[in-house]
């Protein structure tokens, strides 16, 4: 019956051997090769631009988009999506500074309410990803619709609890909690660090652990994946609830920046997110995908971004139009490897 | 549509055909030549390379090397279309139809009747009439076609390749879906076009159709010419014997009878699976080979499915005399029982994964301390491609770049990873060539012998008598008659598969 089948495997392992080594490669390196090229025009254009500062800068900026990528992986691996989290992260700040800014009073003890308000952000986090994992594994919605909906919910409940204004930290708690995000640890940022932990935690999940490998299983065939015990909706629900705690470590980190959360906190976030995995070698379509390159993909966003700040070649108005151009641009050069 | 082919058939040489699929050959130079107006039935295993020269002549694959000439002429088809305005049309073993679209716009499709800018759908809707009319399916030709159960989707595929106008027609295996009316019906129209000159290919495992419609036959095994004969001068036997390339028996180990006295490793009672099986019992014991036969469509693929916990299922599942609740593969392979798909790419294999993670995907707790630990599984790997005789070039290849028998080995080694005492293999050796599947039955009769329940699923008859202990036979979601010994014989299992013999046991 399936000679076809036979052949077509031939022909696709055919093609994969003649084809994968070299396309590997080059999806593996080239956004390293990217950014090197990049750096160096940066550097020619701007004598400010190969500084430490500037370069910490760069990778402070970076953090939360992505710490969030990291999780943004996993789930791009798995074959979903998540289009909130930039409004779950708008939420969670504004939830962790009405939380603090009460429990400083109701637990006498500011440093506490930080700590627990920092706490909160993940739990919340985890919570919300819970939700999106449990209506996508267990009622079977898709995930773009299901993160589409929590994208306007959160969103418009943070712009009802700010009553359309901005929540904002009271100074003294502001102060209190300001080291998290412009303190740093032997000269790196303490966000900087925290998206290096990351990072590395998340590499470690995603190939070293049997999780990891069966949400690879799970996007690159789900099928198979279920046909071979794997408990498909377990991972799927850790999954989002994975990227859920990865987005509350963000926020716990973004929240001191500004002190404040308005409807504009974390807007598109989830494009910039969603485009460094991509830029990093993910296929969309999951199975494939790499923390290395993720976090690569990160940097080499908001170093064009800085490159733009930094010089007048090309409107800083068109930051966006540019990561456009990039994404685009990679997403072609890697199309003969799907 | 008897009007529309006045035309007489075409006659097709091939002259030494090969074709490469990157580094596999599927195709070693075949040359015959094929005269109009005539039914040849052409045989082989799966993977004898049938399908890709029939594909090749159709337009949907370019050779390698060598000719194809269509009425003394040779041809470069660039397309299906191409071939099709030759009038050569091959309907597909599986289906090509939009699922979305009526049965008018699919048989329609790419080549739609036009009125100035619009479509003509009248006339489209009457033409379409007469081809379902043709081929006996009364079906409003407006109806989407993801309606219709398979064997209409199947009848749809032929109307379509009469509304071209096929000259030289091929047909891959297009009774699988058909009860014995609709066949019979089938073969009514074959004679039809037969006389109207049109050249007919027909291709199928069913020996006895072969027999019944063709005038010649043209056996291919292993991607090269083997024989052809005209099929009033062979039996069954000879076409079989043929295809094998060896006498059948040296296919099969000999049968290790199973202690008598065992308790059942799997015992299986007024199991349902809604819409596909009713009321199934059955049981097997450590070291036997049960078998499962039955038409496709018969629900044997659905009764495991549900059994394992993929579909809503209900009955009573003992595994080692203990009651066992299967809500998914997962707890079934706790409870010691795996499940090979029928639909390796599909369901079986992570094709675009190295063999590694395939192999130990359904038993990666054991890796997992908690890191994983890649040597052993490494380890694992070596130990299991020298066991199971798997042939790839590198370890670290992926698992789409073997050929067909040995991922189905790989398949199979990864089903037998978590150590079960029952495995359900759905045909095993589905689009394997003759080495591997005598590989893969001499695996299973060692794996039986050392103890191992095994149900084996297949629409093969020859490879279920020469495997199997026992074999259960369903009809229509029924077990309708478990034979063993002298009473497994082909014409036995047909008769109680196609309900021409009524329930004995």
């Amino acid at each position: 019956m399936s000679q076809p089948e036979t052949l077509q495997g031939a022909a696709a392992g055919g093609r994969r051997e003649n084809g994968t080594p070299l396309a590997e490669r080059i999806a593996s390196i080239g956004p390293v090769i990217g950014l090197i090229l990049l750096c160096g025009l940066g550097a020619l254009l701007n004598g400010d631009f190969a500084t430490l500062d500037n370069g910490l800068n760069v990778l402070t900026r970076t953090a939360f988009i992505g710490i969030i990528a990291v999780g943004m992986c996993f789930v791009i691996i798995l074959g979903g999506i998540d289009l909130s989290v930039g409004s779950m992260a708008a939420l969670i700040a504004g939830c962790v500074i009405m939380f603090i800014n009460w429990a400083a009073g109701a637990l006498g003890s500011p440093l506490l309410a930080v700590v627990c308000g920092a706490g909160l952000a993940v739990l919340l986090g985890a919570v919300f990803g819970l939700i999106h994992g449990v209506l996508i594994a267990k009622g079977r919605i898709e995930p773009f619709i299901v993160t589409l909906g929590t994208l306007g919910i959160f969103r418009a409940y943070l712009t009802y609890f700010a009553d359309g204004g901005a929540l904002t930290l009271e100074n003294n708690l502001a102060d209190i909690y300001a080291p998290v995000y412009y303190g740093s640890l032997a000269g790196v940022p303490i966000p900087v660090v925290v998206f290096l932990l990351v990072a590395i935690v998340g590499a470690v999940i995603l190939n070293k652990t049997a999780f990891g490998r069966h949400v690879q299983a799970i996007g690159s065939n789900e099928t198979v994946a279920r046909y071979a015990a794997v408990d498909v909706e377990r991972v799927k629900i850790l999954t989002y609830m994975l990227l859920g705690i990865c987005v509350g470590i963000a926020t716990l980190l973004y929240v001191p920046r500004l002190g404040s959360a308005s409807p504009t906190t974390g807007l598109l976030w989830e494009l910039e997110a969603i485009a460094s995995v991509i830029v990093g070698g993910a296929a969309l379509k999951g199975g494939h995908g790499s923390i290395t390159g993720t976090v690569i993909g990160a940097i080499l966003l908001s170093v064009i971004s800085n490159i733009l700040n930094l010089t007048s070649l090309i409107s800083v108005y068109l930051n966006a139009a540019v990561q456009g151009f990039v994404i685009i641009t990679v997403a072609f050069l890697q199309k003969g490897r799907r | 549509m008897s009007g529309t082919q006045q035309q007489a058939g075409l006659s097709v040489a091939f002259d030494g055909i090969v074709k490469r699929f990157g580094p596999v050959q599927v195709l070693h130079g075949v040359s015959f030549a094929l005269e109009p107006g005539r039914v040849y039935g052409l045989l082989g295993e799966n993977g004898a390379g049938k399908s890709t020269l029939m594909k090749i002549l159709a337009g949907y694959e370019q050779p390698s090397e060598g000719r194809v000439l269509v009425d003394g002429e040779a041809v470069a088809f660039s397309g299906s279309r191409d071939a099709e305005a030759r009038g050569i049309v091959l309907i597909h073993q599986e289906f090509n139809l939009a699922e979305d679209l009526s049965i008018a716009g699919n048989i329609f499709l790419g080549h739609e009747r036009r009125k100035g800018w619009f479509l003509d759908e009248r006339a489209m809707r009457s033409e379409a009439e007469a081809a379902l009319a043709a081929v006996g399916l009364t079906r409003d030709p407006d109806e989407p076609v993801r309606r219709l159960i398979v064997a209409e989707k199947q009848l749809v595929e032929i109307a379509k390749a009469l509304s071209r106008k096929a000259r030289f027609l091929i047909m891959d295996e297009p009774t699988a879906t058909l009860t014995p009316s609709e066949v019979s019906r089938l073969f009514g129209l074959i004679e039809r076009m037969k006389a109207q000159g049109v050249t007919i290919v027909y291709i199928s495992h069913k020996l006895d159709e072969v027999e019944r419609i063709t005038d010649e036959v043209v056996v291919m095994r292993d991607g090269r010419l083997v024989g052809r004969a005209p099929t009033a001068s062979l039996t069954r036997h000879d076409m079989a014997t043929m295809m094998v390339g060896r006498e059948i028996a040296d296919l099969f180990p000999d049968k290790v009878e199973p202690q008598a006295a065992a308790a059942p490793a799997l015992q299986v009672e007024g199991f349902t699976v809604p819409g596909w099986a009713q009321d199934v019992s059955f049981a097997v014991r450590p070291g036997e080979i049960l078998g499962f036969a039955g038409l496709v469509g018969a629900g044997r693929t659905e009764l495991f499915e549900g059994i394992m916990g993929l579909r809503p299922g209900s009955g009573t599942i003992r595994l080692g005399g203990r009651p066992a609740a299967l809500r998914s593969p997962r707890d079934a392979a706790r409870n010691g029982l795996t499940y090979l798909s029928e639909d390796r790419k599909g369901k079986g294999l992570h094709t675009a994964f190295p063999l590694r993670p395939n192999l130990t995907l359904m038993a990666l707790e054991r890796y997992a301390r908690p890191w994983l630990d890649q040597g052993a599984e490494r380890e694992a790997l070596k130990g299991a491609v020298a066991e199971f005789g798997i042939r790839t070039g590198s370890l670290e290849a992926r698992a789409a770049s073997l050929s067909g028998g040995n991922q189905q080995k790989l398949a199979l080694a990864k089903v037998l990873h978590p150590e079960p005492r029952v495995v359900v293999l759905d045909e095993p050796t589905r689009g394997v060539d003759v080495g591997a599947k005598r590989e893969i039955y001499f695996l299973i009769q060692k794996l039986a012998a050392k103890g191992l329940a095994v149900v084996v699923i297949s629409s093969e008859l020859i490879e279920l008598i020469g495997l199997a202990h026992r074999v259960a036979i369903m009809r229509e979601g029924r077990l309708v008659a478990t034979v063993g010994g002298d009473e497994m014989t082909e014409e036995t299992m047909i008769a109680y598969a196609t309900g021409a013999r009524h329930v004995a046991a």
